[in-house]
């Protein structure tokens, strides 16, 4: 029973440190990028695009995509570390 | 053949379709009715999932709102999307592995507490209730519009649809009308888009569409957009009109309102396992974010095309979609100068909404008794009118126009169920069995289930025949609330082992009777002060509700801090949840 405390515990510790870089991600790529940055972001260019306007109407959302992706990987690569992954 | 015919053809086909599935996929236990007896797998819940969330203002409304706003629309886009990496990080797994049928159902037990369930249940029903208005404003749009049937007729067809599937079907049956509906509604987005794209631009594909160049103008799309807006007296497309910190905190409201929503949340109950859930959020903000990143597209190109065609042309010689638009009462012409011709720019034409006489004017045009502004701009343009007048500003064929009607009714159906159900559930399964009939058997509860989504629609069906004239008020509502009471709830309910039913019912109610007094003052008590003067640090009744949020959290900790902790069962459940299969 300890054992498997503490294996709940290091896993839970494990997914923490994974949920928060993911949410620092977010935050830049959103709130950063697209809200805070955008002006000075847009004497750049990409595509066409100045690049603030393109991180607040289309980069933020890709990058969402990606980070759920992201997360279901390496979840199930915890999961099967702590053995705890579902039938 | 001409749009109308084809609209009857594409809106009858699909509408068979979506009955034959509900008969199909009829629900014959609880289980079932609530929770789609968890068979369903992550890419369909994916697609149901994107249905359910995409609703008539996705589709209809969205692109116009940016279209109008430019930059300053950002926050819909990011936000509405940005919610789900929350909803998919924080809630959804560990809410699949708690196992049970609703929201109020994790907030009554986490927390060990009947007020504490009501309270969701309150919150649930009122939010709920304020989307499903604006959804039944949707079908009678387009109702009115393409099938020239009055809009009571419109919601009635629409309200009957949805009895079918909802009522026979529950979860199981607007699961799988829901993936059906994702199909009809994205290819209804797409395809218009894609076309636009093509004759603009000669790109294929919209998302670089609205960056690429012109004709031979030399200017990409933005480029050109921004320097006719700025000619016509407004503002650059692709810089902002409102203040950083507002955009940031509605940016927020909607994340966290969205992560919060209770008809999205309980989506991710209907999968067989915790890596199916994880996985099926990823598919649906796939789903999702084919839709999102085509919707800044289509408004650039159609404010462009907007201007192209309206602006400095004579009212004998407008396309015919101006004049259709103008019968409905979503577009009005007051020919200030008397030349005859339209005059497009900054500013409002008049006053609030047209006010129309029955009168013709010598052009041919409807007479408004608004008195004028002094700017130069002579037309009014309802913003939801964008996307489904897209299409013919565009001249594309007729089947276009006729699938976009199927598409946005796709949209407005799809949300309606998916709200229906979160209301007759709370009802049947958190007011009744779990609170004050406990005793009712299973076949019981299903028929007051079926009962509540019956009665739940002829609500919502009524509010679609005598719209409130708030709704666009109360959708700040909707977010708002949601934000301020279930997401603070729910994280902490899981990443908090300390946090008790003490803390987290005062904090519920803080946050709500803040954000609800804030917007209540601001929307309705005193509408004139509602300006960035007055608002608290420069935040607007629609970001109000991360302020809300952040007052929840605080109350909380420190409520909770002088309170009892929770007992050691709760603690325990706590544990279980983390983990998506215990080991001993």
């Amino acid at each position: 029973m300890q054992d498997s405390n503490e294996k709940h515990n290091a896993y839970w510790r494990a997914n923490i440190r994974l949920v928060l870089l993911l949410l620092a991600v977010w935050f830049a790529v959103s709130f950063g990028a697209g809200i805070l940055l955008v002006d000075w972001l847009d004497q750049f260019e990409l595509f066409g695009f100045k690049l603030g306007f393109w991180f607040a109407q289309q980069g933020s959302i890709y990058t969402f995509v990606a980070l759920i992706a992201v997360y279901v990987w390496r979840m199930s690569i915890l999961d099967r570390r702590f053995g705890v992954e579902e039938d | 053949m001409d749009v109308q015919t084809l609209t009857y053809i594409f809106v009858g086909a699909s509408f068979a379709l979506y009955i034959g599935i509900a008969i199909w996929s009829r629900a014959s236990s609880t289980s079932e009715f609530y929770i789609a007896g968890r068979h369903v797998h992550p890419i369909a819940n994916g697609m149901a999932t994107a249905a359910d969330w995409m609703s008539a203002a996705s589709f209809i409304s969205m692109a116009g709102l940016i279209a109008f706003l430019g930059r300053d629309g950002s926050v819909y886009l990011m936000g509405w999307t940005g919610g789900y990496v929350l909803l998919a990080l924080l809630l959804a797994p560990y809410l699949r592995k708690f196992g049970k049928f609703t929201v109020p159902d994790f907030i009554g037990d986490r927390y060990y507490s009947r007020t504490a369930r009501l309270v969701a249940v309150v919150c649930l029903i009122f939010v709920s209730f304020t989307y499903v208005a604006g959804q039944m404003r949707g079908v009678g749009i387009v109702f009115s519009r393409f099938l020239e049937v009055d809009i009571n007729s419109g919601v009635f067809i629409g309200m009957t649809i949805v009895f079918f599937y909802a009522v026979l079907g529950g979860m199981k049956g607007i699961t799988y009308t829901q993936v059906a509906q994702y199909c009809v509604l994205i290819f209804a987005y797409l395809v218009p888009a894609i076309f636009i794209s093509l004759l603009m631009t000669g790109n294929p594909v919209p998302q670089l569409g609205f960056g690429a160049e012109v004709g031979d103008s030399g200017q990409s799309v933005l480029q050109k957009l921004d320097t006719v807006l700025v000619d016509l007296g407004f503002t650059e497309y692709t810089r902002g009109n409102k203040a950083t910190v507002d955009v940031f905190f509605i940016c927020a409201a909607l994340m966290f309102g969205t992560a919060g929503l209770p008809h999205v949340i309980v989506r991710f109950f209907t999968v067989p396992s915790v890596r199916d859930a994880r996985k099926s959020a990823a598919w649906a903000l796939l789903f999702i974010a084919v839709l999102y990143t085509t919707a800044p597209a289509v408004a650039a190109f159609a404010r462009l095309n907007l201007v192209d065609t309206v602006h400095n042309t004579r009212y004998s010689e407008i396309p015919s979609w101006f004049s259709n638009w103008e019968d409905t009462g979503l577009i009005a012409w007051q020919d200030k100068n008397n030349d005859g011709v339209v005059q497009y720019g900054a500013g409002a034409a008049f006053a609030g909404k047209p006010e129309f006489t029955d009168k013709r004017g010598e052009h041919g045009q409807r007479i408004i008794s608004n008195v004028s502004s002094d700017v130069v701009n002579e037309i009014y343009i309802d913003r939801d009118i964008m996307v489904l007048a897209n299409p013919e500003i565009a001249r594309l064929p007729a089947w276009v126009i006729a699938l976009v009607a199927a598409g946005g009714l796709a949209a407005a159906l799809s949300t309606a169920a998916g709200l229906l159900l979160v209301i007759s559930t709370a009802i049947s399964h958190d007011l009744m069995k779990r609170t004050f009939m406990p005793e009712i058997t299973d076949k019981q509860e299903l028929l007051s289930a079926r009962l509540a989504a019956a009665v739940a629609i002829g609500v919502a069906g009524f509010f679609g025949i005598h719209p409130p004239g708030f709704v666009a008020q109360v959708v700040a509502f909707a977010f708002g609330l949601a934000a301020a009471s279930f997401f603070p709830a729910i994280i902490m309910g899981i990443f908090s082992k300390r946090m008790n039913r003490e803390g987290a019912v005062t904090g519920m109610i803080v946050g709500l009777v803040f954000t609800f007094s804030y917007i209540v003052y601001f929307k309705f008590v005193n509408p004139a002060a509602n300006s960035p003067e007055n608002w608290w640090f420069g935040i607007s009744p629609e970001g109000i509700g991360t302020l809300g949020m952040l007052l929840n959290l605080a109350v909380a900790v420190m409520v909770s801090r002088f309170t009892a902790p929770p007992p050691p069962v709760t603690q325990t459940m706590v544990s279980m949840i983390r983990v998506p299969k215990h080991t001993e």
